[in-house]
Parts: structure tokens; sequence; C-alpha cells
């Protein structure tokens, strides 16, 4: 018996080192999209084009334009007397931010009358808006301070911020556990599925069906390559992070790498029951692509926060595996936490291969021997 | 040109038969907006606090009271000292914790200055971000409040008044931001996915010899094989657009004419590049791996989730020659900005131009023969 | 081996020294032959001699590595496009669209070939009427009428020379028969038929036969010819000893 199931997974191992198109690609791909991903995907904000729109310059909207200009953030591509003379790079996509002085600035501060400034943002992206007229409001607030400053003293409230797990607000932190769950469900689910609904359609199942192998021998045997596939691929991806980008790796490795095993797993089986329930190769690959790919990208937390999620969304998101290995990878990587927080995450994902596997062979049994 | 009408009647045919691939088409392009315009969002709603209030005076309770009220902080828990609040961030039941030392209030009352600590999970480094200057900014109103109650003086410092104004995206809905750049990925999937699938399938069924044996042009083949491709996508892309329109409130204040330009000259570059794909692979498989990891590159390279003036230089060089990227770009400035034709002239001539290219270096790559 | 003749009017086909290579394997090996204008020619010999490549080259779809060829009386690699108006093709994987109906393939291949729609139609209820068939979606077919099938579209615009590759894989003896016969109506109207095959027993109904071993072609001539000059009983057998020569 076990003579019989190394044979076939040596064939198995054999045609996957065959199709060297697909192997480099399956290989390779992790590596590049770990390292273009992490480099080019994020959401901080950099340059800010700066526009002004000042009708009466004075020496305190000058020097609030010399304190934009001197942050490093913002750089002042225009200044205008009306907005109308601005509003065209907005729309041209020229300009980011405007900053607008009402007539009279400095006497009206003078005066203790409220001096009104108007920024506008160009908000089709509300995040980068909001952030940007934050950064705004910091500079202006702290002019209005210093000038406050020379008078009556008002309290300040110094606050000392510390960002945990992610001292540098790395975008790539938050990245690469959710891009090593994307891995591992394309070479794991999709990979599996194809393969199994190519021997299906071929015929070539059915010789194996009469041979003396056992339908869950047949399963481990197509699926066992992939396994080492999906496990060399979590190995250059963790590599790339750590060397390229300094990733963190807070906690430990071997942790990582074992549900690393335990969520391919996940996904193998439910690539399995994939294509035992699909009438053919076309069929399996988009089933494999709708179920698992997407949810994987979408509503696993790996891009976008389940926090800002609707309910509806957030309750789906648990049946997803994607969602509870990120938790544990993010855990594991940037906490450095152990079992002894992520007991729960790891008992759903032991559950979720259990009952995949589990429905993968009965159907497997049912619909194909 | 009846051969062309020949070619084409069978192409329909064909694609209307094929119930699988309807459904496909329709469905899943559906699904991708519903969902992905529900999940794809990064607005901050509350944000879990943690109060370790260390002074109990009116004055630190008063803080956290300023949290709460802004209805974008709820405190989840208190306790005196930082253990309880670190396991409790830890095991992620809160997103940030409050420290008030002892002594908060003597020292405003004294000193005029107060410090307090905040301590954010900043995994997700934009999300902790904005939070922060959430919280910064009730921070400093709070001061200045104080600020009166201590001096018993009228502020009288120089006050500069400011109001902020979103343009484009009045109720900052990030849908309105998400939506146009998913029809673009709605478009860009159909179109070269479609394309490569559907010609590989053709060879390797067999029918694909037989047609090349025929006296039929180059030319007529792969516009047999464009044209409907196009025209469903086309299709496609006018009902994802009313669906946007009345279904989530995209705004679309510039010309609906000049999109339907730019979705035409962006789909040639797609089919193009669907076309090319199908002559470099051998079988269905192969087709759908490539087109897959070329569009999540393309895609995640153009703007459509993250920005691409957040990206670092080179990155920002590559945008440039990534068609996704460029009518994204018009698609965002026609339809939220009301941009017109002479605004996105750029971003189109780049299409038009990669459009002609593309196309031009697929057919002639085409070959019936096989060298 | 007989030497190619100069006159092109009565050889549909003439091959001189076509030769395909893939990397360091030969696939054809200068093949020299001849076919004339009207006759059935059997193009035998086993899988893997090289009898799909050969016949790729005269269609036109794969490139000779050297050699010449005329087919119709034009030049293969100069005028590829007025031979494939010429020559009709059934190749060995299915070539009608499953998903379409017999009507609908007809009218395509007829649209492409540029009949008039008279004359589609015309041929087409002819074409029905022979095959006794009705207007199914080509996939619903039994395997035997789809080759039938797939042949007379082949011949739907009347082409000088129709290229068969295998065209009796896996149908029953009857059907076999019933093929045969198409073919020799075929042949009858003046259409040369090019027909490469593996059943040797087919070979004793083609009016000349070639046999290729290994890539080159080992011998050509009428079966009686070979059947006399070989010595043997049957094409079978001269196959059995052409193909393992000890």
């Amino acid at each position: 018996m076990i003579s019989t199931l190394g044979a076939f997974m040596t064939k198995e191992v054999r045609h996957i080192l065959r199709d060297r198109q697909t192997l480099t690609v399956l290989l390779l791909m992790p590596l590049i999209q770990v390292v273009l991903f992490g480099y080019a995907l994020r959401s901080d904000v950099r340059d800010v084009r700066l526009a002004i729109v000042d009708p009466s310059p004075d020496y305190a909207t000058l020097a609030l334009r010399d304190r934009l200009q001197a942050a490093r953030r913002f750089r002042i591509v225009a200044t205008g007397r009306s907005m109308s003379d601005i509003e065209p790079l907005f729309r041209q996509g020229r300009a980011d931010l405007a900053v607008s002085f009402e007539p009279q600035f400095a006497a009206r501060l003078e005066s203790r009358e409220p001096a009104r400034v108007l920024i506008a943002v160009d908000a089709s992206d509300p995040n980068t808006g909001s952030t940007m007229q934050a950064y705004a409001r910091a500079v202006i607030t702290a002019y209005e301070q210093e000038l406050g400053a020379k008078g009556a003293q008002p309290v300040r409230i110094a606050p000392e911020v510390r960002m945990r797990f992610n001292p540098t607000l790395e975008s790539v932190n938050l990245f690469i556990p959710g891009l090593i769950a994307l891995v591992l469900t394309l070479v794991s689910a999709l990979m599996t599925a194809i393969s199994l609904s190519r021997e299906k359609e071929r015929g070539t199942l059915e010789i194996l069906l009469v041979s003396p192998l056992r339908p869950w021998q047949i399963i481990v045997g197509k699926v066992f390559p992939y396994l080492g596939l999906a496990f060399a691929n979590v190995l250059t991806a963790l590599v790339a992070a750590w060397l390229v980008f300094n990733v963190p790796f807070r906690g430990s490795v071997t942790l990582l790498l074992v549900e690393s095993i335990l969520y391919s797993m996940v996904s193998l089986a439910i690539g399995v029951l994939v294509a035992s329930l699909t009438p053919s190769q076309r069929v399996a690959m988009l089933v494999a692509l709708l179920a698992t790919m997407l949810p994987s990208t979408l509503l696993s937390g790996m891009v976008f926060p389940l926090a800002s999620m609707p309910k509806v969304l957030q309750v789906l998101s648990n049946i997803v595996p994607a969602r509870w290995f990120i938790v544990i990878a993010r855990g594991i990587m940037l906490k450095g936490v152990g079992l002894e927080h992520l007991w729960k995450e790891t008992l759903v994902l032991i559950g979720m291969t259990l009952f995949f596997m589990m429905a993968a062979v009965r159907s497997f049994k049912a619909r194909v021997a | 040109m009846r051969v062309l009408r020949a070619l084409l009647r069978k192409e329909y045919l064909q694609i209307f038969r094929d119930k699988l691939l309807l459904r496909q088409m329709i469905m899943m392009p559906f699904i991708q907006l519903f969902l992905l315009s529900t999940a794809a969002t990064f607005e901050v709603k509350t944000a879990r606090v943690y109060v370790v209030d260390r002074d109990h005076t009116s004055m630190s309770r008063g803080l956290a009271d300023r949290l709460t009220a802004s209805g974008r902080f709820a405190v989840v828990g208190s306790s005196l000292s930082m253990l309880p609040a670190n396991e409790a961030m830890l095991g992620r039941r809160t997103d940030m914790i409050l420290n008030i030392p002892p002594g908060f209030e003597r020292d405003v009352v004294r000193t005029r200055t107060g410090s307090i600590q905040l301590v954010f999970n900043a995994e997700d480094g934009a999300l902790a971000g904005v939070t922060n200057s959430y919280a910064q900014q009730i921070i400093a109103a709070y001061a200045r409040e104080l600020g009166v109650t201590v001096t018993h003086r009228i502020d009288e410092s120089p006050r500069i008044e400011m109001r902020t104004r979103g343009w484009y995206n009045q109720e900052l809905d990030y849908k309105h931001y998400m939506i146009p750049g998913i029809l673009v990925q709605l478009l860009t999937l159909v179109g070269t996915m479609m394309t490569a699938m559907n010609i590989v399938r053709e060879r390797e069924i067999g029918t694909l010899d037989q047609l090349n044996v025929t006296p039929i042009s180059r030319s007529a083949f792969i516009g047999a094989k464009l044209i409907p491709l196009l025209s469903i996508a086309i299709f496609e892309f006018a009902a994802g657009l009313v669906v946007a329109r009345w279904v989530f409130g995209v705004p679309m204040v510039g010309s609906i004419p000049l999109v339907f330009l730019a979705a035409l000259v962006y789909l040639l570059v797609a089919l193009g590049v669907g076309l090319w794909v199908s002559a470099i692979v051998h079988t269905q498989q192969q087709a759908m791996f490539v087109t897959f990891f070329l569009l999540l590159v393309y895609l995640l390279m153009s703007g459509l989730f993250t920005p691409v003036r957040s990206m670092p230089d080179w990155a920002q060089w590559m945008a440039e020659l990534n068609p996704v990227k460029h009518f994204i770009v018009i698609m965002r400035s026609v339809l939220l900005k009301g941009a017109t034709f002479t605004d996105i002239l750029r971003p189109l001539g780049i299409l038009a131009v990669s459009g002609a290219i593309v196309l031009t270096l697929s057919v002639r790559q085409y070959s019936k023969r096989a060298a | 081996m007989t030497a190619p003749l100069a006159a092109p009017a009565d050889l549909a086909i003439v091959a001189t020294d076509l030769t395909r290579r893939f990397g360091n394997f030969t696939a054809v090996d200068h093949i020299t032959f001849d076919v004339k204008a009207g006759e059935v020619f059997g193009f035998l010999g086993a899988n893997g001699a090289g009898k799909t490549t050969a016949i790729k080259m005269l269609i036109g779809l794969l490139e000779p590595t050297s050699g010449e060829a005329k087919v119709a009386g034009l030049d293969l690699r100069t005028q590829t496009e007025e031979i494939r108006r010429r020559i009709g093709y059934m190749s060995q994987k299915f070539s009608l669209y499953e998903d379409l109906t017999v009507l609908e393939n007809i009218a395509l291949y007829g649209g492409i070939y540029g009949l008039t729609d008279r004359q589609i139609r015309e041929r087409a209820a002819v074409m029905l009427e022979t095959l006794g068939l009705s207007d199914d979606l080509v996939g619903r077919l039994p395997l035997g009428w789809k080759q039938k099938l797939a042949f007379s579209v082949a011949l739907l615009h009347e082409p000088a020379i129709v290229f068969l590759d295998e065209p009796t894989g896996g149908v029953d003896p009857i059907t076999r028969r019933q093929f045969w016969e198409m073919i020799y109506a075929a042949a009858a109207r003046g259409t040369t038929v090019f027909v490469t095959t593996h059943y040797m027993d087919e070979a004793e109904y083609c009016d000349r036969i070639s046999i290729m071993v290994d890539g080159r072609i080992a011998t050509i001539g009428t079966p009686l010819e070979l059947k006399q000059q070989w010595k043997v009983p049957s094409i079978d057998e001269l196959f059995v000893r052409l193909a393992r020569p000890s």
C-alpha cells in the first residue's frame, strides 16, 4: 500500500516538474509579488501638491505659506488670487490641496477676530483627503499656538504617542501576512482544483480509480506535491520580506510555518472539493477563483480592514479561512505572540481542515469513484 | 466582408450558447462590484479605547469623556495599571490605550502643562495614523477648554478658524472613489482574460487549425474574435455604470460619452494583451494563470486600491506605462471631477498609442503557419 | 521513388525533398513524391512516422525546414493563400464546432470560402439529404455521423484537393465503408483525395499509396505493384516488413 502511494506521488511530482512554464510562474510569482507590492503598495501620503489662494498677502499669510512649504510633505505648485484660478488644476489632477486665506488675514488676527482659512482637498480618495487635510491643519494650528504663546498662556496637553507593533507605520508589515495567505491559497486551492479536474476530464482519473489505490490515497498523492510547493513559496516569501523589507519577526518561526502548512491543508481540501463538484476543467477554474481567491483577498482583512466593513460582510468573513490565518500570521510576525493568544484561531483552522477534508473525500467517493 | 459576417455569426452563436460563460461573464463582474464596493473601504469607524486612569480627577475623567463624546471612540475597559491594558491589546480587544499618569490635574493647574500617553495598535499603520490624528484634535480642543477654566479668562489669543471642504466627494464616501476603479477592473478582466481563453480554447480543441487552413485573412480572424468580446465588454461596462449611478449613487459629473470613448480605447489595449497572451500559451490553464498574474500586477500597481502618488518614484514611473492606471485616472477625473476632453488628453492619448502598438504587435505575431 | 514530373496540370501535388526538423529531431526527412489529379492517394505510416507533420506542411500549417512543393499547381512557400482556396481539410482532432448546428457549421464554412447564400442553401440541403441528417447540434451527433459530416463540409467549396488526416479513427466498420464510398464519389467527380491512415487495410482502397517510416518514404506505388514488388500478400504485411527492418 505504501509503495503504491509512493509510486503515485513520485509520478505526480514529476508531472509538475515537467510543466516548466507553470512551475516557474508558481515559484517566481510570489517572490515578485512580495517585492513589488511591498515597495509599491502603501497608503502613506508623500508629496502633497499645494495650491495657495491669497487675495491679500500679508506677513501672516506669508509666514503660513513658508511654514507649509517648509513642512516636508507639502510642495506649493501654484498661487492665485481666487479659487477659480486654481480649480482647473484639481480637475486635471495637478494639485491635491488648496489653502485659501480670507482677505485682511493678519488684520483680523490682530483685532482678535477669527481669521478664516479654507482648506479644500481633493477628496476623491477620502482617506488620502482626510490625511492631507489633517497635515495642513497641524501646520496651521502650530502657527496659531505660536502666536498665542506670546499672550495669555493656554493649557497645553502634550500626548506622547506610541505606535505598537509597527513603529514605522510601514504598510508592508501589514501586507506581508496577507500576501502569504494569498500565495498559499493560489497554489494550494487553485492548482489542486485545476490539476484534479484536468485528470477527471481526460479520463485518466478513472484509470486511477480502478487501480489498487484507494480514493483517499489518490487525493493525498495528488495533493502532496502542491503542499510542497506551497511550503517553498512561504519560505521564499518570508525570506524576501525579511531581507528586503526588514519585516519584523517577533514570534516563533516554527509556529508560523506550522500554521502555514495548516492553512495550506485547508486550501488544498477546498481545491479537491471544488474539483470533485465541478463538471469540467473550465468550471473548476472559475469556481476555484470565485470561492477561494476572491474571498481571500477581499473578505479576509488582507487589504481592507475588517472593522471598516459592514456587519454583514464581517459575519461572512468568518467562513473565510484566510481571515483566521491572517490574524495568526500578523500576531506571530508583528506582535510576537504564541499559541496562548492564538489558540482560538488555530482551532478554527484545524476544524475547517477536518471539515473540508471529510467533505472532499466523501464527495470524491460519491461522484467520481 | 461576407467572410467577417460568417465568422461573427459563429462567434456570437458560440458565446450565447455557452451558458456557463454567460453566467460567468454576467455574474462575476456584478458579484465583484457589489462585494468590492462594500468591502473595499478604509473608513475608520469607532476606535476602541482602553482607559488607564491613574489620576482619578475630574480633569482626567473629562478627557476620557471628550473622546467618547466625539462618537469616534468607545471605551471598552478601564484599569489602574497598564498590565491588563497591554493584555487587551495583545488579545485584540482594544485599538488604543489612553494612559493618564497620577498628578495630571495638579500639573495642569500648576504648570499649565499636562502629559498623557497614547498607545496605538499600529499593525495597520495608516489606520493608526488617522485615529491618532482624530485623538489629537479632540485633545487639543479639550486643552483649549481647560485653558479657559484654569486661567478664568476669556481666551484672547489669536484664533485661526479653519474650515475644510472635500471636493468631488462631499460625503467622503469611499465607494465613490472605488467604484470607477472597480469598473475598470471589470472591463480588464472580461477583455483580457476572455480573449485569451477563447482563442486558446479553439487551439486546444483543434478548430483553430481548421480555420488556419481556410483562406480567411489574419485580420478577419482576429477581428471576428475581438469584436464580439468588445461589444460584450462595453455592454457590461454600461450596465456597471447604471448600477454605479442608481444603486451606489456614484456621481457622474462629467460627460458620459467621453467615458465610453475612453472605455473603447482602453478595451483595444486590454483585448490586444489578451491576444498576445493567447499566442504564447498552449493550454487554457496556462492562459488563465498568465493572465491572472499579469492582471494582478497591473491592477494593483495602477492605483486601484492604493494611490499611485504614494508609491516610490520608480513605481510611479512604471505606472506611467500601465494602461490601467491611465484609464482609472480618466474614470475618476471625468466621473467625480467633471474633467473635460482637454483635461484628460494626456492619459487618453497614451491609451490610444498603447492600443495601437499592442494591437499591431499581437496581430503581426499571429501567423496561420507555424514557423 | 518516382522522380517528380514537370507537368503541373496532371499532378495535384508534387513534393521535392520536403524536410521538417524540430531542433535535433527530423520528423520529415527529404520526402519526394507526387500525386496525380483525381486519384485517391493513401499516405500510410505508423503513428509517429511523420505523416501528420508532412500533411501540415502541404496544407500550409507548418513551414518546411527545406524542400519544395507544389499543391494544385501553386508553389507552397509563396502562394499559400491561393492554395488555401483550392483545398479542403479534415483534421485528426475534430474540425466542426460542436456547439453549433449542422446548418450553422455549413453556413460558416460556406461563408468563409466565399459561397453565395444561395449556393450555401442548395448545397446544405443536398448534404443533409445525402447524409440523412437533421439540423441538430453537431455535438449531439454520434461519431460516425460527425466524421461523414466533416468530410462533406471539407468538400463544400468543391476544392481541387481534399486532405484527410486519419478520418476513420474510432468508427465502426460499416461507417468506414460508407466513408470510403464517399471518398470514391468525390474522386469520381475529379477531386484529388489525399488521405493519411494507419489502417493498412484501407490501403487497398487507394489508387496509389506511400508508406512512411521514420520520416522517410520507404516505398510508393499502387497496392498491386507493391505487393508484387515486395512479394507480400497484403499491405499490412508490407508495412510490418518495412517498419521493423531485420
